[in-house]
């Protein structure tokens, strides 16, 4: 069971007068539960995801045990990392529930799990699981899904032949290694020749040990990309519940209109639709007045009820609607940010990997040229 | 006086100790002579390969090459002279010389046979090759203080039309540096030095096999390497087609990423081309020249077979018969022209070598910046936006 360490400065939230603790511990299993709090609690967020919690798109080098000091050090910093989103978010970072993540050691679940989310998030869970489908699906949202799901594709795939790439790149820097050692050995059997042979094998003992740090800063781009990997399923995330809200709509909206359809018809005397009461009427013989007159007074309330419930459910969705959109954009505008400085560290690290090869191979040529 | 036959002055160090022999004095003349070419000042033949051309015939198609010749030598009739010729050519060239001078040592041809199907022999890239070490091979021909004084060698730089049945007729000229008696002598004790040479050989051939292995594993690794970067630039391509703002950053790492197999592909085809056929030919050479020692050591052998039944069967008074006494020349001579011919052979080894190793670590140098120029060219087109952004937030 891995304890993960997060110290962070929360001078951000100077709020309190209790003497806030420099550092303390989390494990991975209470980040979870902190993150599915506010998924419920701000259903129109995209909430920053964890990192993983298994090794995935390894290349042969990485262990995929969960156990590796490098795996373990990355995902602490892929945790800080997610602590840090939450804490630049402008709705997610003054939550209470987060605030006392980060100074309350003890009870902290207690105080989650008084909040009653879970309640909340079995329900949505359950109906966010089930397949619905909206008469008059929100263009803009479809789109975002649809982006969501081309995203999270393109990078799986990236990081998938980015991982075999970084297999094969180590194979040939460490085969380079064996020049080392058969010009050592060469130079043994020669005379003049033998000090560039042997300087020269240096050379290459060294370009061969230079992959490794190379491809553990490439593993840093990886990471990257990974971020939003899993955040391209937050995205998905949002679009969905805003399905559920708009369908949720539709719902209450088609109920309010089969009832008062139900009223007009008690009223007019008219059966308009087949029903089987009404069938039941026809062969057993109508109400009473007075049974009529109840079920209409029934009726009503219903009405009035579902009217409410359109109205509640309508504000709901435009509240809804208004806040993700916000919450999108501003996604929208951090990912292309993010990711275009990713992609300038990578040019970065590629340029830094082409100037040490060009250095060692110079290295080498200046002692093949004193052979 | 007469020749003092100690086993001790003659077999250690194969060094002529008398030096009044006429066949001696033609060593001697090949010091003197190896020492001038050396330093490259008495050069007076130059000869150049190139122009290789198709031929196409009804039988068969081949490649010839221009074979230029400029000489200020009396043994040639003109000062330069052109012919066409081709590996055919080449080859009789080389086996005439092993046959007429084995107690030199001939440089290597590049390889005869070419698997049908895997090497494309008209290709640009393999007839260049092959011409660089056809030339390399007439070069070193020339440059040899006795080599290039062969008359086959004359008549391949010279006749219109290489007749190649000349040979046998100057065959019969060339007096006592023809027939060597291979086979069916043992060998008492090889000289130091030239036991010191096989072993060198020997050696050197393992290295030179453990480098080839080296050399086409890494060919093998790159090219596997390059297969994914294929895979991977389009990616790059295809996200850049579904983003707005990333769609250009996104599209110039995808066109970097093509840059840098092209690269690469490159680097692997050169290493494929002049690489690994160099390292080939060396073998190859090696070969021959072990051929050239085991021939030494047969001459020797005979010599001291010859020499041992005399000694048993007369009184030391007798004079030693002429049969042996000609072995015995044989046996300096030949000592004498290896042991120059090693010399040169050795100066040249490592020339080739330091050529060859600097070749390679050039190729890499110029793959990574070929690199480092695409991965440079791209950072503005990265940072483009956010100077814009700079300058409107």
């Amino acid at each position: 069971i891995q304890q993960d360490y997060t110290a962070l400065p929360v001078d951000a939230a100077s709020e309190g007068t209790n003497p806030v603790p420099d550092s303390l511990w989390r494990r991975y299993s209470e980040f979870e539960l902190l993150r599915n709090y506010l998924l419920v609690t701000y259903p129109f967020s995209v909430v920053p995801p964890l990192p993983e919690k298994r090794a995935e798109f390894v290349w042969h080098k990485l262990s995929a045990d969960n156990m590796d000091p490098d795996f373990v050090e990355r995902r602490r910093v892929g945790l800080e990392n997610f602590l840090l989103r939450v804490a630049s978010h402008p709705d997610l970072s003054s939550d209470k529930i987060f605030y006392s993540f980060l100074t309350e050691e003890n009870g902290w679940k207690e105080t989650v799990f008084e909040t009653g989310f879970q309640a909340k998030a079995d329900s949505r869970l359950k109906a966010l699981n089930a397949t619905f489908r909206v008469k008059n699906p929100d263009k803009r949202f479809a789109e975002m899904k649809h982006y969501g799901d081309e995203l999270q594709s393109v990078i799986s795939q990236l990081l998938r032949v980015r991982a075999r790439a970084a297999d094969r790149l180590y194979g040939v820097y460490k085969v380079h290694g064996n020049y080392g050692r058969v010009f050592s050995e060469w130079s043994a059997i020669e005379k003049e020749m033998g000090d560039g042979l042997q300087s020269a094998g240096h050379h290459m003992d060294a370009y061969a040990a230079s992959v490794d740090d190379i491809l553990e800063e490439e593993e840093h781009y990886a990471d990257q990309l990974k971020e939003y990997l899993f955040y391209a399923d937050a995205l998905r995330a949002v679009c969905r519940k805003h399905e559920l809200t708009q369908y949720e709509l539709e719902m209450a909206a088609q109920d309010l209109t089969s009832k008062k359809q139900q009223r007009e018809e008690l009223a007019t005397g008219t059966i308009r639709t087949f029903s089987l009461k009404g069938m039941t009427s026809k062969l057993f013989g109508q109400e009473t007045p007075e049974q009529r007159e109840a079920k209409v007074k029934m009726l009503e309330t219903q009405i009035e009820e579902g009217e409410e419930l359109v109205k509640e459910r309508n504000t709901e969705c435009e509240e809804f609607v208004k806040s993700a959109w916000v919450d999108i954009e501003r996604f929208k505008e951090q990912k292309d940010h993010d990711l275009r400085e990713a992609l300038i560290s990578y040019a970065i690290m590629q340029i830094s990997m082409c100037k040490k090869g060009i250095q060692v191979w110079n290295n080498a040529k200046e002692c093949f040229s004193k052979m | 006086m007469s020749k003092i036959f100690n086993w001790d002055l003659i077999l250690p160090n194969g060094t002529p100790v008398d030096t009044s022999s006429p066949a001696s004095s033609s060593s001697l003349l090949n010091r003197l002579q190896l020492d001038d070419d050396l330093d490259g000042e008495t050069r007076d033949l130059f000869v150049t390969v190139d122009d290789p051309k198709k031929h196409v015939s009804t039988m068969e198609t081949y490649i010839t090459y221009r074979v230029c010749t400029k000489t200020t030598r009396t043994e040639f009739d003109l000062p330069e002279y052109t012919v066409r010729r081709r590996y055919q050519d080449f080859d009789w060239l080389r086996n005439k010389l092993e046959e007429s001078q084995p107690t030199h040592l001939i440089p290597p041809l590049p390889e005869k046979f070419v698997m049908k199907g895997v090497v494309d022999r008209f290709s640009e890239e393999f007839v260049e090759t092959r011409r660089k070490a056809l030339d390399k091979f007439l070069k070193r021909v020339a440059d040899h203080p006795v080599l290039s004084f062969n008359e086959h060698f004359n008549a391949f730089l010279s006749a219109k039309d290489l007749n190649k049945r000349q040979g046998l007729a100057l065959l019969t000229k060339m007096g006592e540096s023809v027939k060597y008696v291979t086979g069916g002598y043992k060998l008492r004790a090889r000289p130091v030095e030239f036991a010191a040479m096989g072993d060198y050989l020997d050696l050197f051939t393992q290295k030179l096999g453990t480098i080839d292995r080296i050399a086409q594993r890494i060919i093998k690794e790159q090219s596997e390497f390059l297969m994914e970067l294929r895979e991977y630039g389009p990616v790059y391509s295809s996200w850049s087609s579904f983003e707005e703002d990333l769609h250009d950053p996104l599209e110039g790492v995808s066109g970097c990423v093509s840059n840098c197999s092209s690269a690469l592909e490159e680097l692997t085809e050169d290493m494929s081309e002049d690489f690994l056929p160099v390292l080939r030919e060396y073998v190859l050479y090696i070969e021959s020249m072990k051929n050239v020692l085991k021939k030494r050591d047969q001459v020797q052998a005979e010599y001291e077979t010859k020499l041992e039944a005399v000694v048993f069967r007369e009184d030391k008074k007798t004079p030693v018969p002429t049969d042996v006494e000609k072995c015995q020349d044989r046996v300096e001579c030949f000592n004498a022209d290896l042991k120059a011919d090693w010399d040169r052979w050795e100066n040249n080894k490592r020339q080739d070598f330091r050529q060859l190793l600097t070749g390679m670590a050039d190729k890499n140098i110029q793959y990574y910046e070929k690199c480092l120029a695409a991965w440079e060219s791209l950072i503005p087109v990265l940072q483009d936006k956010q100077e814009a952004e700079g300058e409107t937030s």
